[in-house]
């Protein structure tokens, strides 16, 4: 079978083999991961009750893939913290054009914290379908996005 | 992007390391999104990171790079609201032990960092700073670098502001070099609608559900809503601000809005028309029976889901002062018919501090408080958003602070039987 491969525009570059979790709906990033991030937990297991896709899940190390973020603007500021504390997921994958908040939070992140936090987005809405939480892919460089299980 | 040779000077470092960085972290966040120019902010400043969690650590060391560097807001800057108030919320010694020591151990230390950056003034804390109490209150056309998206999305809509959704930080940044990057809601392109939102119910929705529905439909999109005036009127009075400002900040909570236009009310649906509106519009037709699915699609958190409720919040986002004085004439009235001279169930009322100033100082405001209500400036969601006050039966008419905490959204009539006492369902509370 031939493999689904997609193509964004790279945001923050880097390559990654492994697992994803796919969040069909706006992903609130307060609510996903307040909960993990006030607890000091080394894990982020997501804990927004209004998102059955990511609600109780492990988030870190991950790629999350999702259509943009949503809901508070401390949202930037989450994703720099998590990744200042090292549970941020390791590619955040954007369907749609990437939302202002996760946009700073990825940059603040690169700037202020030398994280290594992969960023691409527009790959387009089939992305949220063709890929199931908990395929394996692989992501390149380039923008190139790969399911290889 | 095109920068001048201020800014470029600024870029290159001659204003210092710090203002370098800042300088390059707006300017990649604008070319990210297609900006060619940054532009002045032409006033004062909203900060949504008003709370000391001790895990925020990177505010606090970049607080403190700013500091050192000697930078300061052009303009004075007001902030979301404390996440503590023991005075009116009382809470136990183990609560005030993690809230204290544990989850807001930095507050004392942030307040005098944000003191030292710009902030307007004790009373700053809160998310409703548009209030005309409060002051910091935009006028149509103005650029600002403000977060918290339900003081974001009123700015935008209700007053003409032009402000896209910032982050925190990103706030501060655009604050103190006054200016930020051109693109998305600072354009005239930018506040076009891509969706029509027809309003059909058969009376005035509950704002912080319709509110909910839309944000949930559009996500970040511009909605031009249509027939909400039919209720509303034509003209932004006290009860029309307030209640666009929890309709507003549960499009920004359920979803992404930053700015929605209602059709012969707010001032450029007044401007414009149906100019507002791109050419492939959607539309999302909004009636009883929807406005039903979204209320019933909310999940109760809580373990025991016939819980009788400990604690009520209402106000998130703050109260405004038309608001207080009408809770406190329906709970006046509500108590007279159950002959009661108290609420049932623990309620805060949360508002500005100068709203509070103001109020204080009203016949309401007294029996308000022999009603037993308290009224605090506290943030309800930083409260409730702890592991102790979340595992307690809360409830709340905030579709927001149902969104980010275990608390229990009722619509306002049944909130108020329910802090009332008066029979509710199959319950006496």
């Amino acid at each position: 079978m031939e493999n689904k491969v997609f193509k964004g525009r790279v945001i923050c570059k880097g390559n990654y083999e492994g697992e994803c979790v796919v969040s069909k709906q706006g992903l609130n990033t307060l609510a996903t991961f307040q909960k993990s991030a006030l607890m000091n937990k080394k894990k982020v297991i997501g804990s927004d009750q209004n998102n059955p896709d990511v609600y109780g899940k492990n988030l870190t190390g991950v790629a999350l893939i999702l259509p943009q973020t949503i809901g508070s603007t401390t949202g930037g500021l989450v994703i720099q913290t998590i990744c200042q504390m090292g549970i941020n997921p390791s590619v955040l994958l954007f369907s749609e054009e990437i939302d202002s908040l996760a946009a700073s939070g990825v940059i603040l992140a690169k700037n202020w914290e030398n994280s290594n936090i992969i960023a691409i987005d527009k790959l387009g809405s089939d992305i949220l379908t063709a890929i199931k939480t908990g395929d394996k892919i692989k992501v390149t460089e380039d923008g190139t996005v790969t399911v290889i299980e | 992007m095109k920068l001048t040779k201020e800014e470029k000077a600024i870029l290159d470092g001659q204003e210092g390391e710090t203002k370098a960085k800042i300088m390059q972290t707006v300017v990649e966040f604008g070319e990210l999104f297609g900006a060619t120019e940054l532009v002045p902010v032409t006033t004062s400043g909203h900060l949504v990171t008003s709370f000391g969690i001790g895990l925020l650590k990177p505010v606090y060391r970049i607080m403190d790079e700013i500091i050192d560097a000697g930078l300061k807001t052009p303009y004075p800057f007001t902030v979301d609201p404390r996440p503590i108030d023991y005075e009116n919320v009382k809470c136990g010694l183990l609560n005030k032990l993690i809230f204290s020591k544990v989850m807001y151990s930095q507050q004392k230390h942030y307040e005098e960092q944000l003191s030292k950056i710009g902030l307007k003034n004790k009373n700053a804390f809160t998310c409703t700073c548009y209030l005309n109490e409060v002051g910091n209150t935009p006028k149509y056309g103005d650029v600002l670098s403000w977060a918290e998206s339900s003081a974001v999305v009123f700015a935008n809509s209700v007053l003409g502001a032009r402000c896209n959704r910032n982050s925190g930080m990103l706030d501060i940044f655009g604050a103190i070099l006054g200016k930020v990057p051109k693109f998305g809601l600072l354009t005239d392109e930018g506040r076009k609608a891509n969706w029509v939102i027809e309003i059909k119910t058969s009376h005035l929705p509950e704002a912080q559900i319709l509110g909910s529905a839309i944000g949930m439909k559009v996500m970040e999109d511009v909605p031009y809503v249509v027939g909400l005036d039919k209720f509303l009127g034509n003209e932004l009075t006290d009860d029309v601000i307030s209640y666009l400002k929890d309709f507003g900040a549960a499009t920004a909570s359920n979803g992404a809005v930053g700015l929605y236009h209602i059709e012969n009310l707010t001032p450029e649906a007044k401007n414009f028309g149906k100019k507002l509106l791109n050419k492939d519009v959607k539309t999302y037709v909004i009636d009883d029976a929807e406005l039903e699915r979204v209320y019933k699609s909310y999940p109760v958190m809580w373990k025991d889901k016939n819980a009788k409720p400990t604690l009520c919040f209402i106000g998130c986002p703050h109260l405004s002062y038309n608001q207080l004085v009408s809770w406190t004439n329906k709970i006046e009235q509500a108590l007279k018919e159950t002959k009661k001279r108290k609420i049932a169930v623990r309620t805060i009322m949360t508002t500005a501090p100068d709203v509070k100033e103001k109020f204080s100082k009203t016949e309401e405001y007294k029996k308000l408080i022999a009603f037993g209500v308290k009224i605090s400036s506290i943030c309800p969601l930083m409260y409730t958003n702890n592991p102790i006050a979340g595992s307690k039966p809360i409830i709340t008419n905030s579709n927001k602070l149902r969104t980010y905490s275990k608390s229990r959204y009722y619509k306002d009539e049944d909130i108020l039987k329910i802090i009332c006492g008066v029979k509710y369902g199959k319950q006496s509370f």
